[in-house]
């Protein structure tokens, strides 16, 4: 239902996609994992038209984009199909949460107030925040700003909806509530494009795993395929890093604390890098 | 200070309370009005980056911060008559001090939306707005509370600086004082009572710029 092309993008000199191409089917949740600097943050931004890219071609169900070069009227009825969801909120300062996920259905939809307002009631009840709906984003928590951040971005009930490391700026113990929302949605049947580094949320949320590394896709499969069975030496290793930290010996840890050549043979090879 | 200067000084005083309301206050509030809208469109056509627009833009806060308001009041009333555009002394003292708070408080607007995180303009792109739409619903609104200190002391400026007007002729409280005292001689005592009006008018700004302060925080 969503294609993206050989999407390329380069800031000055640096290649930061190379050549990206991804298909995501109704109903598919995928995480986008990889390494800061892989570029998942901008083909998400780039699907978003916030980052133009180089050259590269979008389908949405049945309509087609050129990723570089796109009319403000197409660009329009786009971003009334999908939903983008930010690292950092961006809420609205000035607006209550209602104010927030209505913003887009007044403005630029010229929808009648009371039509958005039940909308919006709707929304926010869903994520939990029914009491919260006349709260000015400075008085909500970043866990309740960033449920605020996703009923907005399902406002115009999208076709797909993008998150950028939506947990990423959030305190730890904060995280659980955003993830259990994403959670309701996948299960709902929602699409959703979601860069992440929640190793777990990967695994028991999504249907696909894609990931990048240095502007390509390296391994791209099922959640279940990626995690227990993953194709790739880099993916391996990516795999392993990212999970066995907290399930090393202490004796291990202090090996990789005090430098590769000292840890034992299960986790050298992750230490070369 | 004999009962005589006390009678005259009553008397003067509601006479300049009266020319402060019917003159200073208008003028203050059109020409800060006017000049607001010019430093607001200032800023955006900055930000927007309109082209050419950019380029004039900077000429006009180059030249209007770096002359003087009275050489450039004395160029609206005395000079441009000399080639056939004349304007009364009301009229010249707003346009030279609009032009005045827009350069001005244009950096100020500028700065302060700028400061709204870049974030909630993608955020309004997202939800479809146009750059302008995310402008009225979303940035300025931010940008004038953040500008709202700075705003207030360009307008308790102006108050003071409309009585620049007097060297073109508008008869505000300090041409009313002076002629009032030039038939009694009692420069000192009106000349203290014409600085009070002015105080007290900018102690009544002063006090609404706090109340609307508070006012502001309890929105956010």
């Amino acid at each position: 239902m969503l294609r993206l092309q050989n999407v390329y993008k380069k800031f000055g000199d640096t290649m930061v996609l190379n050549n990206v191409s991804l298909d995501v089917n109704q109903g598919d949740v995928v995480a986008i994992l990889g390494p800061s600097g892989s570029g998942k943050t901008t083909l998400l931004r780039c699907a978003g038209y916030l980052t133009k890219a180089d050259s590269g071609t979008l389908t949405i169900s049945d309509k087609q984009y050129d990723m570089k070069k796109i009319s403000s009227k197409d660009l329009r009825e786009y971003r009334r199909r999908v939903g983008f969801v930010f690292q950092n909120f961006n809420l609205y300062g000035n607006k209550t949460a209602l104010g927030n996920v209505t913003l887009g259905l007044r403005v630029s939809q010229k929808m009648p107030k009371e039509e958005a307002e039940e909308i919006g009631k709707t929304l926010l009840e869903r994520v939990g925040l029914g009491d919260r709906m006349d709260f000015y984003p400075s008085k909500l928590s970043g866990g309740q700003q960033q449920r605020v951040a996703i009923a907005r971005a399902l406002a115009t009930n999208p076709e797909v909806v993008f998150f950028d490391e939506p947990t990423s700026a959030l305190d730890p113990e904060l995280t659980g509530e955003v993830l259990t929302v994403i959670k309701q949605l996948a299960d709902e049947g929602r699409t959703m494009i979601v860069v992440t580094h929640e190793m777990e949320f990967a695994r028991k949320v999504a249907t696909r795993v894609v990931f990048m590394e240095e502007g390509e896709i390296v391994e791209e499969n099922t959640a279940r395929e990626f995690f227990e069975n993953p194709q790739k030496e880099r993916t391996k290793e990516f795999i392993h890093k990212s999970t066995t930290w907290a399930s090393m010996t202490e004796e291990e840890q202090a090996a990789l604390e005090a430098g590769a050549d000292a840890l034992p043979d299960v986790i050298r090879h992750d230490a070369d890098f | 200070m004999n009962e005589r200067i006390i009678t005259e000084l009553v008397e003067s005083f509601g006479k300049l309370f009266m020319v402060g309301l019917r003159v200073t206050i208008p003028l203050t509030l059109a020409a800060f009005s006017t000049g607001l809208f010019i430093a607001l469109m200032v800023a955006l056509a900055q930000i927007a980056r309109v082209p050419v627009l950019r380029r004039l833009v900077r000429v006009y806060i180059w030249i209007i911060r770096c002359t003087p308001m009275i050489v450039q009041l004395f160029i609206v009333y005395f000079g441009l008559p000399t080639i056939g555009i004349k304007f009364n002394s009301f009229t010249s003292a707003w346009i030279v001090m609009s032009l005045s708070i827009g350069a001005y408080c244009s950096e100020t607007v500028r700065a302060a939306i700028e400061s709204v995180p870049v974030g909630q303009l993608e955020a309004c792109y997202c939800d479809g707005l146009t750059f302008w739409q995310a402008m009225v619903h979303v940035i300025v609104p931010q940008a004038l509370r953040t500008a709202f200190p700075p705003l207030s002391n360009s307008i308790i400026g102006l108050v003071k600086d409309t009585s620049l007007a007097y060297s073109v002729a508008l008869v505000e409280i300090l041409a009313t004082a002076q002629r009032i005292a030039a038939r009694t001689y009692d420069y000192f005592w009106l000349y203290l009572e014409a600085g009070l009006i002015y105080l007290i008018f900018c102690s009544i700004l002063t006090v609404a710029q706090r109340k609307a302060e508070a006012a502001l925080e309890r929105r956010r």
